[in-house]
């Protein structure tokens, strides 16, 4: 059938019509080789641009259409919808950017307008290659897994449960509950971190729905949407889960003490732990690092003295598959260590303590029992709270870490309460960001509390005379001062995990600039990624309080749920195709294919795509010497097609001679071309016939 | 900003006789497509001469496509994708890193500059990163003059 191309220029308002002359582009379009229409239109996506579309494929028999307009990765779905509409296979449309990439970016009306048609120019060339493409309709499993199990973790388990299906909770620590577990109380409303955790804590490992596997790590992800297939490396805990009823006896008796990271290097551990009492498991985990019998064959006393008889020394790694629909990220954030930040002190200076190392003073079943002291075990006297640190500055972190302004009021309102109202405390702050619900009523509560604002970034720690010495610019006032304190806390930047990079990589989603995961679109896809099925929750996507990290956590449910409930995904069908008459039996591409999605056929002797797996990445076609590799919607004629139209004059000085002569009369918005009887003209590059489908 | 263009060579009319290089760019639908977008939206002031070529991955640009553009009429060709290891496709860009490489020592043997082809790494939230190369590049080959090779071969 004979190419009939309609081209649809999209004035975007003045967003595309303010640089470039789209009445003289889509006049210019008229003229392109089996362009039988050419319009211009105010908004293509509103319903009567599409419209205008879905008319002409019905009253001219458009097979092929273009449309010019904003970028394909905001609207090529809208007029593939529409193209499908008026009965036209969608791929059959090519939606190409005139906006971004030309209006927006372009000083100059004329250089502007020329972009645009070599822009429409290439479309039109490679929309006559395109080929009739059908996406796949494929189950989806119903279970879901989600990775990390802190606040938001559990807040997407819980909800995908409460729906009834099945979840896989994999946590890479001993416990449950990440970073709010070290909390004692919570900004704004000052709830015992404790009282609103542990029952959602409890309630995981309640809830039969909800497969919870602790001390474990997804080491690979294979599969596609709907149908993952993940391995889960479960670490030996030597302490068998299914008969430990969590007594504690063996904490008492092993004799090894080891510094505790759950208590932010401030407390210590035994080698058999678990990091607090309300622990969710609470069954204990032996550091095999630092466990005598482990390391030196030596003490044993857990053994010896566990009424159970659940220390098991001879455990081993062992690893899971788990099939699932999809996956929910929940990974969480580290906190700076803010050592490189040498004038603050901290390392140097015993009583300069990190915002979580705070945490864990003020928490009742921390290292203190929940009292504030110095490092010698008496109550400060004065206390100087820096905020920003490693936040907000280019040397660290660009970003605001969005929570350590509330924490700071927090600990305002903590110290004045537990430790005397007496005790000055100054906030060295650039601006208080208290933006949340009831935030601002909080940080006037606090400052009814007598508590000292200056706003500056401090200079330097000093220790002068036993006393820490805070030295800073009040750049209200625009003086130096310098703060006399016992203790300073320095509110440290939330930032990605260090293992963030290997997370991304597992599960193939982006990371951003300042190295969190990567949502779809910060605005309108902030819980879903790039890569189909994979959601995120929570603050692996960037810094949050826990009202935000909630909500997050049940946006990434809902998506991961909306899934499974419909039970079906479509597979996009622009995957690769290995064109049997052509392929050469060479491999290549099995090796280069980084989801294993090719195949050899040993009959045939040629290589076979798996399209289920296939990703359309193209680096078999890339490379395929013989040029049987090729990606649908991608394929060689096609980019070759593209290139010729980017690449063609577009501009009399020297018509270029296989040009129809573009049409000059101009009926308003529309201009019907007459079919031209412009038989395919053989181009020397595409004399390969279209890929053949099997 | 910085990526702006300077204001005197915006105009082009004065400098009508100015060699003004064409430069196709195969650009990764992930990153530095975009950064591309992300430029837009930013308004970041780019010349007009790059033209992209959107594709899934920079993995998948045969080298044919590089060659056919040199010698269809381009005066450079710029291959950008994501960062080395955020590819969306696990390792794409490493493979295209491989390629180009190797087309270094083709682009020789066809007589062509190799500082004609030009391979970057741009994210996706780098609008700013994009803006400047392509300012950058266009300025680079404006310098190196018209491709040798315009008329000499048909691919
Ligand atoms: C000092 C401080 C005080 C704060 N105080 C408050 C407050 O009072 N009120 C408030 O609203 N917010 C507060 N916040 C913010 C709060 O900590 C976060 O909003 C919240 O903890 C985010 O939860 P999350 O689940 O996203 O991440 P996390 O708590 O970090 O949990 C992530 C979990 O995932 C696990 N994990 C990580 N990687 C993997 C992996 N590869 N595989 C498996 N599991 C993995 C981790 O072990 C962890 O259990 C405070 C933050 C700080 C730094
Ligand atoms: S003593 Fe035994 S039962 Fe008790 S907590 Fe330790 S391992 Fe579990
Ligand atoms: S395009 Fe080729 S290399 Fe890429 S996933 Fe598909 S088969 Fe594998």
């Amino acid at each position: 059938m004979a190419n009939r191309i309609g081209v649809y220029v999209c004035h975007c308002g003045t967003n595309i019509a303010g640089k470039v002359d789209c009445s003289e582009v889509a006049r210019y379009a008229g003229g392109l080789r089996d362009v039988v229409v050419s319009r211009d239109y105010q908004f293509m996506c509103s319903d009567p641009g599409q419209d205008l579309i879905v008319e002409d494929i019905r009253s001219l028999g458009l097979n092929r259409v273009v449309v010019a307009s904003c970028s394909p990765r905001l609207h090529e779905k809208t007029f593939q919808k529409a193209c499908a509409r008026a009965g036209l296979n969608p791929y059959m449309m090519q939606h190409t950017c005139i906006r971004e990439h030309c209006s927006w970016v372009t000083k100059d009306p004329e250089e502007a307008t020329r972009k645009a048609e070599h822009i429409v120019a290439a479309a039109v060339r490679r929309v006559a290659r395109h080929q009739e493409l059908f996406s796949r309709e494929v189950g989806v499993l119903p279970d879901v897994m989600v990775v990390g199990a802190g606040i938001a973790g559990i807040q997407a388990a819980l909800d995908i449960a409460k729906s009834g299906h099945m979840v896989h909770l994999i946590e890479k620590g001993p416990s449950i509950g990440g970073h709010m577990a070290q909390f004692d109380k919570t900004f704004p409303t000052l709830d015992c971190a404790a009282c609103i955790s542990t029952p959602k804590m409890v309630a995981v490992s309640q809830e039969p729905n909800i497969h919870l596997m602790t001390y474990s790590e997804v080491t690979e992800v294979d599969g596609f949407v709907g149908n993952y297939k993940v391995t889960v490396r479960r670490k030996p805990r030597y302490v068998r889960e299914d008969i430990c009823t969590g007594c504690g006896t063996c904490l008492e008796k092993c004799p090894t003490k080891v510094i505790s990271e759950f208590e932010e290097g401030i407390g210590m551990r035994k080698a058999i732990y678990r990091n607090s009492p309300q622990s969710v498991p609470n069954t204990p985990v032996i550091d095999a690092e630092h466990c005598l019998k482990l390391t030196k064959d030596k003490c044993g006393a857990c053994e010896k003295f566990c009424p159970t008889g659940a220390i098991d020394y001879t455990q081993t790694e062992s690893s899971v598959t788990l099939e699932v629909g999809s996956i929910v990220l929940a990974t969480g954030y580290d906190t700076m260590d803010p050592s490189p930040i040498r004038e603050y002190g901290y390392g140097r200076f015993d009583n300069v303590y990190t915002a979580l190392q705070f945490e864990r003073l003020n928490n009742a079943v921390g290292p203190t029992g929940g009292k504030i002291l110095l490092k010698d075990g008496t109550p400060p006297e004065s206390v100087a709270i820096i905020h920003c640190v490693g936040s907000r500055d280019a040397n660290y972190h660009q970003y605001c870490s969005r929570v350590c302004c509330m924490y700071a009021l927090k600990y305002d309102h903590l110290i004045k309460d537990k430790v005397g109202h007496s005790v000055p405390i100054y906030n060295f702050y650039m601006d208080m960001r208290c933006f949340g619900k009831g935030y601002e009523e909080f940080y006037e509560r606090v400052q009814g509390e007598g508590v000292t604002f200056i706003r500056g970034r401090p200079a330097e720690v000093l220790e002068e005379d036993g006393k820490l010495v805070v030295v800073a610019e009040d750049t209200l006032l625009g003086e130096i001062v310098r703060v006399p304190v016992d203790m300073v806390i320095l509110c440290t930047a939330m930032e990605p995990r260090k293992d963030t990079a290997e997370v991304a990589r597992v599960f193939g989603v982006s990371r951003s600039q300042d190295g969190f995961l990567l949502e779809e679109h910060p605005k309108l896809g902030p819980v879903s990624t790039a890569t189909d099925g994979v959601f995120l929750a929570g603050t692996c996507q960037g810094p949050k309080d826990i009202p935000d990290a909630v909500a997050h956590a049940s946006g990434g449910a809902a998506q991961a749920l909306a899934l499974a409930a419909k039970g079906t995904v479509s597979i996009s069908p622009t995957t690769s195709y290995i064109n049997p008459d052509i392929c050469v039996g060479c491999k290549v591409c099995i090796d280069l294919c980084a989801y294993s999605a090719i195949e050899f056929d040993e009959r045939r002797q040629v290589s076979v795509v798996n399209e289920a797996m296939c990703k359309g990445c193209g680096s078999c076609a890339g490379y395929c010497p013989s040029g049987a590799a090729q990606i649908k919607h991608f394929n060689e004629t096609q980019v070759f097609n593209e290139l010729e139209g980017l690449l063609m004059p577009v501009k009399p000085p020297a018509p270029a001679p296989e040009k129809i002569e573009p049409q000059t009369a101009r009926r308003p918005a529309a201009e019907v071309v007459p079919e031209e009887a412009a038989p395919e003209e053989a181009m020397p590059e595409s004399a390969e016939p279209a890929e053949a489908e099997v | 900003m910085d990526t702006a263009v300077a204001e005197e060579e915006t105009p082009q009319a004065p400098a009508t006789e100015a060699f003004e290089p064409t430069i196709v760019a195969f650009v990764c639908n992930w990153c530095t497509y975009t950064a591309a977008d992300l430029a837009g939206t930013s308004r970041l002031v780019q010349r007009p001469n790059v033209r992209l070529v959107r594709m899934m991955c920079t993995g998948m640009v045969d080298p044919k496509y590089v060659i056919k553009a040199l010698l269809g009429g381009a005066d450079a060709v710029l291959i950008s994708g994501c960062h080395p290891g955020d590819c969306h496709y696990i390792n794409g860009n490493y493979k295209a890193r491989r390629r180009v490489k190797l087309l270094n020592d083709i682009l020789d043997q066809f007589g062509i500059d190799r500082r004609r082809l030009k391979l970057t790494w741009v994210g996706a939230s780098e609008g700013n990163e994009f803006a400047e190369t392509v300012n950058d590049l266009i300025e680079e080959i404006r310098e190196l003059g018209p491709i040798e090779t315009r008329d000499m071969m048909v691919l």
